[in-house]
């Protein structure tokens, strides 16, 4: 396979995102979690507590540092491999990410230095709340990066200027206050919570199945399991607060996830599972739930939604009527300023397709002298990859449901079974640790993969948004992430592991002399209680 | 909205033009140390305990001070899309390696410490030291190419396209600015080393911060004159509208001149130089004479003077074009739009102060020398 400088460049973006994501959804717990143990420790003051508190935001801080320099990464590429996209659309999605620093990133940055270095610096109280400062900063940083990328699956708020050819703002409220960024932010935080609900789980399983650190491990998993549940359950819901928000924003995404080819009556049946074929363009040996896509999609029996063949012819009118638009453009930049009323005006009817003409542009330098053949190209390739939408989605989903299994049982024995856990359960949670981060790279490839072949849905095709490069400019790069990111993948785990089987190493002693005392007045409960 | 039509879009450019300087200058204070201490770090500390110390100097704080950078890139992007467009792609391979470096940073400052071994351990100062001096040699050379003119032009669809590699980069002129770069910034990291730390790290700090004010005084003036007899600078030819469309085609540009007809035009900039070589001379003095504090505030001074004298020198010029200088971006059109300045301009308002505040306040807790006692003591929780 020949790879053009677009393939490359959304390969390196998928590979550095993805990667990103690993570390990130870990911060965005596992700093909640983190400062709820340290609450318990100023309200409480056991010492224990403080114990924990120490022991996972060692390994929060071997995570976060790479959550960190990865997300520079990320910051950088969109002007290095997208330099088109980023002056198209600059003026829009610039400013949520400047708004990240300012508002997210100065506070958990400067904040995290000192929950590491200031324990002996300042009070138990104040330390704490700098603690929360870091996990509310890591989590502020989560909304404004969704407010970008919603905006990326639902471009509101903006319009196109002809005079500097790119889209601008037009009501920041409406780019603030996007549905589909709203119900992704909470969807996303959430899962963050489920995947280091997870891990502290896991990790606190191993312990108890070694036999070591018990009393951490045993609270450590009451904190994970209560806060697991109420995330995992907080997870699904909001997933399908996303799915209803797709199906009026983005139909197309929908249609192939749910591998539904034609428009059906309403209500619409749900694919359960089968094999959606691209070539035949059919979903094989589908099992079919009755109504359940027409309630998630529209929560309505009456409404109807489209199918992908559908909404391919509604493409081709959107792309001739791009065409138009492209025309109208080309006659006000020919007229340098000088442009007529008729010819502004015609741009303004039809301009909202602009994007749509631009699909042309890899079939056709000029899109005005498109052959009918070509705009039915075009049209077809806004059809994303659906076998692969299909799977990852039902991944997603699958392990979401399974998730709220595992926190109702731990939850259950961590409540009403005295933190007593059989030994298959815990071996369950330590195989587990992984798939939170499969079903959130999973959900990640659904919206972006899903968007397909747009970088801003119905805006900007992908195609055209990139840099002026050279495959062995992108290639050398690519080259070079790959090789760099798997040496400090390797050396991440390899910490972990290294602090995950030292254990708790702080405060031992003060801790481990409370411990005694409080089992000794445990113990001389029960053996003064029969006199009692 | 309409709030933001209150204020001129001109008046917003010139707001968010300073604003780029100021986190500029933000980070180059801030991060800049820590770059600083970076590229010390194999020389001023020789023993493990001594490296202990010099890297705690900076373990708490080099976060919060890596944001300003994340900060400066994300407002470029959001108030200066055609810049942030152009420069990004252009210094394409430039950039990958700043992107390594500081990435490899932080995983140093973080892991070097969290295991015993002596390879792992050297293996990271050596990551450490790339990651301080790599990027402080790469900013400066990209400020050297900017004063000459970058290779790139748009095309009518606003398509950036650069026409020069990473070799091109490396012209003798854009060499010296990057040494002004590294020297500035090491008399930083070793100002803050003195102020920062005791005994034989502090004491060969004072000595690269001697060498390394007199060579940023050296480097920096040698720069200024061949920059007044041996380049060429950029002027418009025709109008302009400073509230006019972003778009940098609509105005004339001629390569052509002196940089140093700014001076004679706006007389007071003179005041960025001054400042640029008498604070690398009090720097000096201070050094010399063990004057931590005074060391510290007189290398900010030096840094915040050496920056603003680029800016105000090209004013109102972000980033000219040598191949086709109708392409060079400017202040005046090369901004985002007048809503999204005004927007950001409201965001930095409400932020920037708490911002200040809180680091302020971190600053003041962690205030105090970092000592070999206290590294060895503290082995669990420090770096």
């Amino acid at each position: 396979m020949e790879l053009d400088v677009v393939e490359l460049s959304r390969l390196q973006f998928a590979m550095t995102a993805m990667y990103h994501f690993l570390f990130v959804p870990l911060t965005l717990g596992l700093s909640v979690i983190v400062a709820i143990m340290e609450t318990v420790y100023v309200m409480t003051n056991r010492p224990i507590w403080r114990q924990m508190t120490k022991f996972w935001a060692t390994l929060f801080g071997i995570n976060f540092v790479l959550g960190v320099a990865t997300g520079i990464t990320m910051e950088f590429q969109f002007g290095m491999n997208w330099s088109y996209y980023s002056h198209y659309v600059g003026d829009i999605f610039g400013a949520p990410l400047a708004i990240e620093g300012l508002m997210a990133f100065f506070l958990e940055a400067t904040f995290v230095g000192l929950m590491f270095f200031g324990w002996d610096k300042m009070s138990k109280v104040s330390h704490a709340v700098v603690t929360w400062l870091v996990a509310i900063g890591s989590n502020f940083s989560a909304l404004w990066i969704l407010i970008a990328n919603g905006w990326m699956q639902n471009p509101v708020g903006a319009e196109f200027n002809p005079v500097t050819m790119r889209m601008e703002m037009t009501s920041f409220f409406d780019v603030m206050f996007n549905h589909v960024a709203q119900a992704k932010f909470v969807h996303t935080v959430s899962a963050g919570y489920v995947t280091a609900s997870m891990f502290v789980l896991g990790v606190s399983a191993w312990y108890m199945l070694k036999g070591r650190h018990t009393e951490l491990a045993r609270r450590s998993m009451a904190v994970a399991a209560s806060f697991g549940l109420a995330s995992a359950l907080s997870v699904v819901v909001l997933g399908d607060e996303s799915g209803y928000s797709a199906t009026h924003s983005q139909q197309m995404k929908l249609a192939a996830i749910e591998g539904m080819w034609e428009t059906e009556e309403a209500p619409a049946h749900f694919n359960l599972v089968g094999m959606p074929n691209m070539e035949e363009r059919e979903t094989k040996y589908a099992i079919k739930i009755p109504i359940a896509m027409g309630l998630i999609g529209t929560r309505s029996l009456t409404e109807e939604m489209p199918g992908i063949n559908d909404l391919v012819i509604e493409a081709e009118g959107r792309i001739e009527n791009g065409v138009i638009a492209y025309d109208a453009l080309m006659d006000i930049r020919a007229a340098k300023g000088n442009a007529t009323d008729e010819q502004i005006a015609r741009f303004e009817e039809h301009g909202g397709d602009l994007g749509y003409a631009f699909l042309l542009k890899r079939y056709v330098e000029d899109p005005r002298e498109a052959t009918a053949e070509q705009i039915a190209m075009a049209a077809e390739d806004t059809i994303p990859g659906v076998p692969q939408l299909f799977w990852a989605f039902r991944i997603m989903v699958a392990l979401g449901f399974a998730f709220i299994g595992v926190m109702v049982f731990f939850f259950i024995r961590a409540n009403f079974y005295r933190m007593t856990f059989p030994r298959w359960s815990l071996w369950a949670a330590v195989i587990a640790i992984p798939t939170p981060w499969i079903a959130a790279e999973m959900g990640w490839f659904v919206a972006e993969f899903g968007r397909q072949p747009w970088t801003v849905d119905g805006v900007l095709p992908t195609a055209l948004s990139v840099s002026n490069l050279s495959v062995a400019q992108v290639g050398l790069t690519l080259a070079g992430f790959v090789t760099f990111y798997s040496i400090l993948f390797v050396i991440e785990m390899g910490l972990m592991i290294k602090y995950i089987r030292k254990g708790p190493f702080m405060d031992v002693a003060e801790t481990d002399a409370w411990t005694q005392r409080h089992e000794d007045r445990l113990s001389g409960r029960t053996t003064t209680q029969p006199a009692e | 909205m309409i709030l933001h039509e209150l204020m001129d879009f001109e008046v917003l450019r010139v707001i968010w033009w300073l604003l780029l300087g100021v986190l500029l200058i933000g980070f180059a204070l801030t991060d800049g140390f820590d770059l600083g201490v970076g590229a010390l770090l194999p020389f001023v500390a020789k023993t493990d305990v001594e490296r202990r110390v010099a890297i705690n100097t900076v373990g708490p704080v080099w976060e919060g001070n890596q944001v300003w950078f994340i900060l400066g890139g994300g407002a470029i992007f959001a108030a200066w899309p055609p810049l942030y467009a152009v420069s990004f792609s252009g210094f394409y391979l430039a950039m990958f390696l700043i992107l390594a470096a500081l990435i490899l940073r932080p995983v140093g400052f973080k892991y070097r410490s969290k295991r015993e071994s002596e390879t792992w351990r050297s293996a990271w100062d050596w990551a450490l030291f790339v990651g301080g001096f790599v990027p402080a040699l790469i900013f400066g050379v990209a400020v050297g190419n900017v004063l000459q003119g970058v290779p790139f032009y748009l095309t009518e669809d606003m398509m950036p396209m650069y026409e020069g590699g990473l070799l091109g980069l490396l012209n003798p002129y854009a060499l010296l600015a990057g040494l002004v770069s590294v020297a500035m910034l090491v008399m930083h990291g070793a100002a803050w080393l003195v102020l920062k730390t005791e005994g034989i790290v502090a004491h060969r700090a004072r000595i690269f911060g001697t060498y390394a004010a007199l060579a940023t005084i050296a480097l920096y003036a040698l720069a200024g004159l061949w920059l007044a007899a041996g380049i060429d600078a950029y002027a418009f030819t025709g109008e302009v509208a400073p509230g006019g469309p972003s778009n940098p085609l609509l105005s004339e540009v001629e390569k052509g001149g002196s940089w140093m007809a700014a001076y004679g035009a706006r007389p007071w900039i003179a005041i960025a130089p001054i400042m640029g070589i008498a604070g690398a001379a009090l720097a000096f003095l201070a050094f010399r004479a063990g004057k931590e504090g005074w060391t510290m505030l007189a290398s900010k001074m030096s840094i915040t003077g050496i920056i603003a004298s680029v800016g105000l020198t090209m004013f109102p010029f972000i980033l000219p074009s040598s191949i086709e200088p109708n392409s060079s971006l400017t202040v005046w059109d090369s901004s985002s739009s007048h809503l999204t300045l005004f927007v950001m301009l409201v965001s930095a308002v409400i932020f920037v102060p708490i911002i200040l505040a809180y680091t302020a306040w971190v600053y003041k807790v962690l205030w105090g020398k970092v000592t070999a006692e206290d590294v060895i003591d503290n082995s669990d929780s420090v770096y």
